[in-house]
């Protein structure tokens, strides 16, 4: 495994031109009033929760993820040549939907074979034969991204079904701006805080033909752990926030439950998963969602972010393809890299991962949030053994890559500033008028020193990401 | 064979109903061995409806109001003609791979999982005879019996059981079948029944799997035959959740009484051709 | 706004109302129990609370005797009780924090503050420093609440559903303690039990705040016939019947103009009204107190489904 790249020196000890200011600043201000500025932001987090309708105990168990105050940066040629990369992803996957659910070209063209898709969990087959409005599925996307070189970013995940973070991207921001008004001053940061105003576009530019469409944010409740981002997004694009008790259908439509008399609800921007939508068609058991909304929704009388059934792209088994989908529905050559996957289906693959466990990780196909995955070099010889058995128990049930070498940016720890790896989420907006996307995004930061895994529910942290622009007077 | 078919349904409710949401697969397709007219499904709640993904007719009852009392009510005519079982070759919405996929419904536990592999050298020598040998053996390990599984019995729980109704006889070959790696699915529908035959209900459901050459076959455990023209294929679905003629929902209401009538009754064919030929008209 | 943020708001009124009404009836009937015993009747009261709260069947399923300890245990404390106190405030508390928007940051602190200061108290918590403290701040914290709503919320829509729940819990409270209180002074009668009608009657007027003001009013001793009177029909006493009925007729007159105007909730809240506005105290004893009342007490829980079908989360 080469060194990770360190994103803020060069391996000669120089500074790389993007941080030059930020590392100046960090070398001249005094551990301890980072440490004071790092206590001022824990307060402020808390603050910021309880204006956000956290309100006390329970509710703020999100926020507790640490905060990192030193910024991650990017140049603007940088973030150019990764959002030119997304958005060609972006654009493939949801091709990639629209065909699995209509003819599937794809198959019949022998690049992705026919079991993954037709026997695929994530496959709805409720959603075939119907043309969502714009031709369009994934509206919203987050994209794992991570840094290994220079000019080098390989996709790790593709997360198109109801990612979340996004408030982490725009409070972090927030929240520096309050801390540090004199970085901000001295950086030229291309600004994000429009990623509400561009969602509520996206989401409008979907809605059924009407005058003024209503758009509302459907959460589980106040229970769902990323509930603070949802009351987040409702409030700051100025729409209700529901949850499926609010809503009901009635002869063709969806209304909104107000003192008023039922009101009319044109696109819903869901926060819960397929299968709770409607327990009439999806999981009857289901008392989240809404007693037929997805025949509302088949009929075109209301619309759904992100729509049914785009589990089936990103799932980790129809990762491998994505270039493959990039070169048949784009016909361009995919100008981000996918990390090598072995699929422990494929007898072939399955020898060479368990002849290669020291050296890969292996993750669980339906896995997520970094649990039950296994880093090889990280590993000892016992967990190795024990994950062994596991694969090869159920080899359908695990993917296996490389080990790759997270990138590091500069972070305040306890020994003073270190470098940690760090991943990258940028999120992609999809509307049938043009493709959003803000110069940010959410960085994740493994805080232990060595640690590859960023899972905020395996000790990762937050920090704020920074796109330079361009004309940056010296 | 031309039938009539009246189906009344009527749900009354011990206390107010608030809201009632259902969907209601009640309306057969025309193909080639079954041709339908004069169908219509009313109710005293509007109706809207849509075609689901399989192509099933699915009206959507919705009624955002007080309510105690809900009513349906499906009137039709069928002409079906015998094909020995085969569905005739028609455009299908899903290649039949995707008829092998585990349902909630039809998930095999050990039992089943051995009993199904007592059939698969015989299956595989051949398929068509060998699935009239699961059919009854089915029909002989699980008997006919209302009132013992519910709707929401699975294929495992009613072969553990040992009796069950059609619902639960077409799971349990559903579950069989996509165990030995061959496609199949839920119907529902009208079974034209002897009037000296009080036995079976006129709802009725069965399974079709499909043979290579062949195509869709049709396999009533409950009765341990293929369709005939008694029988008029109404909804289909990987289950009895896609299939189901009536799946509702409701706030309120207490205590459900649930009454339905249903009638399949042949009819003089020359008197019943004027009336079509009125009806085209 | 959506119809479960007006439950809510309903709600937290509701409960808080609730609880502030326990507390005064429990405060009363703590005085009565410590004067000088008479006739056994030192029992009956702790009896009368459980009736007039409406618990006396639940509460005789998981206790054997009504006395002080058992009473306020499962009145005040007990978790399990869906009207206790600590229930009471649980409830406005989780409601309130279903209205990020709605309510003011003062008023959920209010709220939230309440709930820290009695969600854990225990049996004896309560009883070391006197009971009538515990009392005093559980209305103290209920008039803090109202006092803040005052003053920072909007006066909009949301704001007369919290009106509603208030005055719908506060008639059913008035209507449910006088009825109580007059059906356990009638098998009594001579001049022994003279003196306990009038300890008993004047514990009623203090529970609802309203002994000075009837001697100020009525100038004369204190008679069922003028306490009647007096909480039943008189409008400007703050939780007389008329008083309540008052502000939830404004307060539907304030939704009507906003909403739909042809709703039920608004002609039964209306005649409610009108009988207390227009009824005659010596008519309404002539036809009987106790069917008035009981016919108010069941109006006034049609009134709250009928506004829960027309605005509320029905269930």
């Amino acid at each position: 495994m080469k060194p990770a790249f360190n994103e803020m020196l060069n391996p000669d000890g120089s500074v790389r031109a993007v941080y030059s200011d930020l590392e100046a600043w960090l070398k001249s201000t005094p551990p301890e009033v980072l440490d004071v500025r790092r206590r001022e932001a824990d307060l402020m987090f808390r603050r910021l929760g309880i204006t956000f309708a956290v309100y006390g105990e329970g509710g703020d168990t999100e926020r507790l993820i640490p905060f990192d105050i030193v910024p991650r940066v990017l140049t603007m040629a940088e973030w150019r040549r990764l959002s030119d990369g997304l958005i060609q992803r972006v654009r493939a996957l949801n091709a990639f939907l629209f065909d699995v659910y209509h003819a599937q070209e794809i198959v019949r063209a022998g690049r992705v074979p026919e079991s993954s898709i037709l026997l695929n969990e994530q496959f709805r087959l409720e959603m075939h034969g119907f043309d969502p409005p714009g031709g369009l599925y994934n509206h919203v996307s987050g994209i794992d991204v991570v840094r290994v070189g220079e000019d080098e970013f390989y996709v790790l995940e593709d997360n198109i079904r109801v990612p979340s973070g996004v408030s982490y991207m725009l409070e972090d921001r927030e929240i520096m701006m309050r801390l540090f008004p004199e970085l901000f001053a001295a950086h030229r940061v291309a600004p994000i805080d429009r990623y509400p105003e561009e969602l509520l576009r996206t989401l409008q530019s979907i809605a059924p033909a009407v005058d003024v469409p209503t758009v509302v944010v459907l959460t589980p409740g106040a229970f769902n752990s990323a509930y603070f981002e949802h009351s987040f997004l409702a409030e700051h694009m100025g729409v209700e926030l529901v949850e499926g008790r609010d809503l009901f259908v009635s002869e063709g439509y969806v209304y909104m439950r107000t003192p008023e008399g039922p009101k009319r609800v044109d696109v819903i921007y869901r926060r819960i998963d397929d299968d709770f939508l409607d327990p009439l068609a999806f999981n009857p058991d289901s008392v989240l969602g809404i007693p037929g909304l997805f025949s509302v929704y088949r009929m075109g009388n209301v619309s759904l972010a992100n729509a049914v059934g785009t589990g089936v792209a990103d799932d980790k088994s129809i990762y491998p393809y994505v270039p493959e989908m990039i070169r048949f529905y784009l016909g361009e050559e995919p100008l981000l890299k996918n990390v090598p996957t072995y699929t422990c289906r494929n007898e072939e693959d399955r020898k060479y991962v368990l002849d290669h466990l020291d050296e890969l990780v292996v993750k669980e196909v339906h896995g997520s949030g970094g649990y039950g995955m296994l880093i090889g070099p990280t590993s000892t010889a016992d967990q190795i053994e024990a994950f062994r058995d596991r694969l090869t128990a159920r080899p359908e049930l695990f993917i296996a890559q490389p080990t790759l070498a997270l990138s590091t940016s500069p972070t305040f720890v306890e020994q003073g500033i270190a470098p940690r790896h760090v991943d990258l989420r940028p999120f992609v907006l999809l509307g049938a008028d043009c493709v959003r996307l803000v110069p940010g995004a959410f960085t994740r930061v493994a805080l232990r020193e060595g640690s590859l895994v960023v899972n905020s529910s395996q000790g990762g942290g937050t920090k704020d990401t920074w796109v330079l622009e361009d004309d940056r007077p010296c | 064979m031309q039938f009539r078919v009246e189906h009344d349904t009527v749900y009354s409710y011990g206390e107010t109903a608030l809201y009632s949401a259902q969907y209601l697969r009640l309306t057969p397709r025309h193909h080639d061995h079954q041709d339908v007219w004069g169908w219509s499904v009313k109710s005293n709640v509007p109706l809207v409806s849509f075609a689901d993904a399989f192509g099933n007719v699915v009206h959507v009852l919705t009624l955002a109001a007080r309510h105690r009392e809900i009513r349906v009510n499906v009137r039709g005519n069928a002409t079906t003609r015998d094909t020995h079982g085969i569905l005739p070759v028609e455009p299908e919405p899903f290649p039949p791979a995707v008829y092998l996929r585990a349902t909630g419904y039809t998930e095999v536990d050990e039992a089943l999982k051995d009993f199904t592999e007592d059939h698969r050298a015989v299956v595989g020598r051949n398929t068509i005879g060998g699935l009239h040998g699961l059919m009854a053996a089915i029909g002989e390990r699980v008997s006919y019996e209302i009132g013992v599984t519910h709707v929401r019995t699975t294929a495992s729980q009613a072969f553990v059981e040992g009796s069950g109704v059609c619902q639960d006889h077409a799971h349990i070959f559903i579950a069989c079948c996509r165990q030995l790696g061959i496609p199949a699915r839920y119907v529902s529908g009208y079974l034209w029944v002897n009037p000296d035959d009080n036995d079976y209900d006129a709802n009725h459901a069965w399974a079709e799997a499909f043979v290579p050459d062949l195509g869709w076959i049709s396999f009533d455990v409950a009765n341990r035959m293929s369709a005939t023209d008694a029988y008029l294929r109404v909804a289909m679905g990987l289950d009895y959740s896609g299939a189901a003629p009536l799946l509702g929902i409701r706030r309120g209401g207490g205590d459900e009484k649930m009454d339905v009538r249903v009638r399949v009754s042949q009819f003089d064919t020359r008197r019943e051709a004027r009336v079509h030929a009125r009806d085209q008209q | 706004m959506l119809s479960r943020t007006a439950d809510s708001l309903f709600w937290l009124a509701r409960y808080l109302e609730r609880a502030e009404n326990v507390a005064r009836m429990l405060d009363v009937t703590y005085r009565m129990s410590l004067m000088p015993q008479m006739d056994g009747l030192h029992s009956s009261d702790w009896s009368s609370a459980l009736l007039a709260a409406g618990q006396k069947a639940p509460f005789d399923l998981r206790y054997d005797e009504a006395n002080a300890r058992n009473v306020i245990q499962f009145l005040v404390l007990d978790a399990e009780n869906p009207s206790s106190i600590r229930t009471c405030i649980r409830k406005a508390r989780e409601n309130a924090r279903e209205l990020p928007g709605a309510v003011t940051t003062e008023m959920w602190e209010s709220v939230n503050d309440t709930w820290f200061a009695i969600g854990d108290l225990e049996y004896t918590d309560v009883s070391r420093n006197g009971f009538h403290k515990f009392f005093d701040l559980v209305q103290g914290r209920a008039h803090l609440f109202r006092g803040v709503t005052y003053g920072t919320m909007l006066q909009d829509d949301a704001y007369q559903f919290l009106r509603l729940g208030w005055f719908l819990e506060r008639a059913d409270n008035t209507a449910r303690i006088l009825d109580v209180n007059y059906h356990a002074l009638l098998p009594t009668g001579g001049p022994v039990a003279d003196t306990v009608d009038y300890h008993r009657w004047a514990a009623l007027l203090r529970s609802v705040s309203a002994f000075k003001a009837y001697r100020r009013l009525y100038r004369q001793a204190i008679v069922p016939h003028g306490v009647a009177e007096f909480l039943m029909l008189c409008e400007d006493m703050p939780r007389s019947l008329h008083a309540c009925y008052r502000e939830i007729d404004s307060g539907f007159a304030c939704l009507r103009s906003a909403y739909r105007s042809d709703l039920e909730c608004y002609r039964l809240g209306g005649e409610i009204y009108a009988r207390l506005k227009y009824g005659r105290i010596d008519d309404i004893f002539r036809r009987g107190l106790h069917d008035f009342l009981a016919q108010l007490v069941r109006d006034n829980e049609t009134l709250g489904a009928e506004i829960a079908h027309d605005f509320l989360m029905e269930a």
